[in-house]
């Protein structure tokens, strides 16, 4: 039998909607969603965008992590209704529309920087963060490694991860750290 | 849906969102959500409604004055970090807010949200506590200002009241020529710390330490001042022999017991090895004259904290080769 758990006391019973207009990708999309909805339930199940994954949901793990207003953030820890007005980025925007894969996705593929792909998306777009910012990257091995330390990879081991930053930075000829 | 049904007000005004938490009985201030979606994801938090903060554009502000660095509410961790005037006045900001979990969550999580959410092992508590910071908070009955040793009262705990909303922290600015530090020791990347210290040290025209202070985060259920190793170091030239005492007076403050992460004897042995290495170069101010060239101790020389609750753990780890960032981690969470 399932146990019955004593539900904490609610003092609200009601599950509140708000209409958010938000840009994701480019595109301006307007929807009435609950006020507990998050950012990655919000792209993956309101706007079918499943390439932003799912894994703890507590910050930890890496593999929702998006752009927000231009810098990345986890969307398991937003709230879409905080979100009204703001600007979003997912993995599905960053290769080009004819499908040319942007270089940081072709040093993953050249490098071998992923196994099942479940922690790429996230990785991605954190890594992204760095590569589009103006200040110097930091493309020692500790430099890397802090880089991708807020993303989690169960397969690779991330060696090869490393390489594919090196290699993306050095053909989109980034100003790097002395 | 993972959080537990609430309801959501976004206040345009300080004044709008201090009546907003009175309305609700049971509410809580959401800023970067970076500490509290968390807990309500997972249903640790399921208060009925969030005065959601964000759109308050007077809680936007950073400002720097040559008295202190003022934090407003909504200002990210990563926006204090990276601020060329923030780290002229008062560089301990950003060599701290380094070692607050990761770049994205810099990007939502604020400041003032880090200070009302007091973790006991958290770097912001520390900073405010050690710099002799202050808050400002706002409730029904007004505005007041609580000094940072009253505000930390225990591990997630203030002296902020239910229905007061923190307006903006202010972090004195670095004494001109002081010497400062901060280390700490985390298993891994972003972690929270097993334990951190930070430290500013003012020197007299004779080279001796005429202002120390030093603050611990993760060995108590607060942030603390190490006012022993302070007085050790007051008065001193700072040579390995008060450095030393400073450090012994520093370990015995110690009061969380072992955990999963560092048992008591390997925090004994990071001590004794640690005692015997020089500090690593934090310090922004002239170098000491002479042979002084030392300050206090490293966050390495103090055993580590327990989070609140947990058991001592059963199995230690060897005291020869414990020390977790030259080694590897040993416990895996
Ligand atoms: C994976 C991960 C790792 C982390 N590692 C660290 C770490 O190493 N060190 C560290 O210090 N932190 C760490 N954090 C926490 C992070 O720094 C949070 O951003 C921060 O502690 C809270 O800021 P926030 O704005 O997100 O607050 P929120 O989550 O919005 O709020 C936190 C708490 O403070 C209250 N609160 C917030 N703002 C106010 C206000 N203005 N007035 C009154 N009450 C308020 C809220 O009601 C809530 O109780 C980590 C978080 C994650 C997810
Ligand atoms: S799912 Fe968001 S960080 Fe793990
Ligand atoms: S490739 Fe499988 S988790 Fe990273």
């Amino acid at each position: 039998m399932i146990p019955t758990r004593k539900k904490t006391a609610l003092a609200t019973s009601a599950d509140p909607r708000r209409s958010v207009t938000l840009t994701v990708n480019g595109e301006s999309v307007t929807r009435e969603v609950s006020v507990r909805m998050l950012l990655s339930d919000f792209l993956r199940h309101e706007l079918g965008l499943t390439g932003t994954h799912v894994g703890c949901e507590h910050g930890v793990c890496g593999a929702c992590t998006v752009h927000v207003d231009g810098h990345s953030a986890r969307s398991c820890l937003s709230l879409v209704v905080a979100l009204d007005g703001a600007e979003v980025r997912t993995i599905e925007s960053v290769a080009s529309e004819d499908g040319t894969l942007h270089p940081l996705q072709e040093a993953f593929h050249a490098c071998h920087a992923l196994q099942c792909g479940y922690c790429t998306p996230g990785m991605i777009m954190a890594i992204l963060d760095h590569l589009e910012s103006d200040r110097p990257l930091d493309l020692s091995d500790e430099g890397v490694r802090e880089l991708l330390s807020g993303n989690l990879c169960r397969c690779t081991g991330y060696a090869n991860i490393i390489e594919a930053v090196r290699l993306a930075a050095a053909r989109m000829s980034l100003t790097v750290e002395a | 849906m993972k959080p537990a049904l609430f309801d959501h007000v976004a206040p345009a005004s300080i004044a709008d969102a201090v009546a907003a938490l009175a309305g609700h009985p049971g509410a809580m201030v959401i800023a970067g959500g970076q500490s509290l979606l968390p807990a309500m994801n997972f249903r640790l938090a399921t208060p009925p409604a969030l005065i959601d903060i964000s759109r308050i554009a007077e809680l936007k502000t950073l400002t720097v004055t040559d008295r202190a660095v003022v934090v407003g509410a909504m200002v990210r961790h990563r926006t204090v970090e990276l601020d060329p005037a923030v780290a002229r006045a008062q560089p301990l900001l950003a060599a701290a807010l380094a070692h607050v979990a990761h770049v994205p969550i810099r990007n939502r999580g604020t400041v003032v949200g880090s200070l009302c959410h007091a973790d006991a092992s958290a770097e912001m508590p520390l900073l405010l506590l050690l710099t002799d910071g202050h808050m400002v908070v706002a409730g029904p009955t007004g505005r007041r200002t609580i000094a940072a040793a009253d505000f930390f009262r225990f591990h997630l705990t203030t002296s902020r009241a239910a229905d007061e909303i923190a307006l903006e922290a202010h972090f004195p600015v670095l004494p001109a020529g002081a010497g400062w530090a901060f280390e700490e020791v985390a298993r891994r990347s972003g972690d929270f710390a097993l334990a951190s210290v930070g430290v500013i040290v003012e020197r007299a025209a004779d080279g001796t330490a005429r202002k120390v202070a030093i603050a611990a985060g993760g060995i108590a259920s607060r942030p603390i001042r190490l006012t022993e190793a302070e007085n050790a170091l007051l008065g001193t030239t700072l040579n390995d022999e008060t450095v030393e005492l400073a450090a012994q007076a520093a370990a015995a403050a110690v009061t969380a017991p072992g955990d999963i992460h560092a048992s008591a004897p390997c925090a004994a042995s990071w001590w004794r090895r640690s005692s015997a290495r020089p500090s690593p170069p934090h310090a922004t101010a002239p170098p000491p004259p002479d042979r002084d060239r030392r300050r206090p101790p490293p966050a390495r020389t103090a055993p580590p904290p327990q989070p609140p609750g947990s058991d001592r753990p059963t199995e230690e780890d060897g005291p020869d080769d414990p020390d977790p960032k030259e080694d590897g981690p040993r416990n895996i969470r």
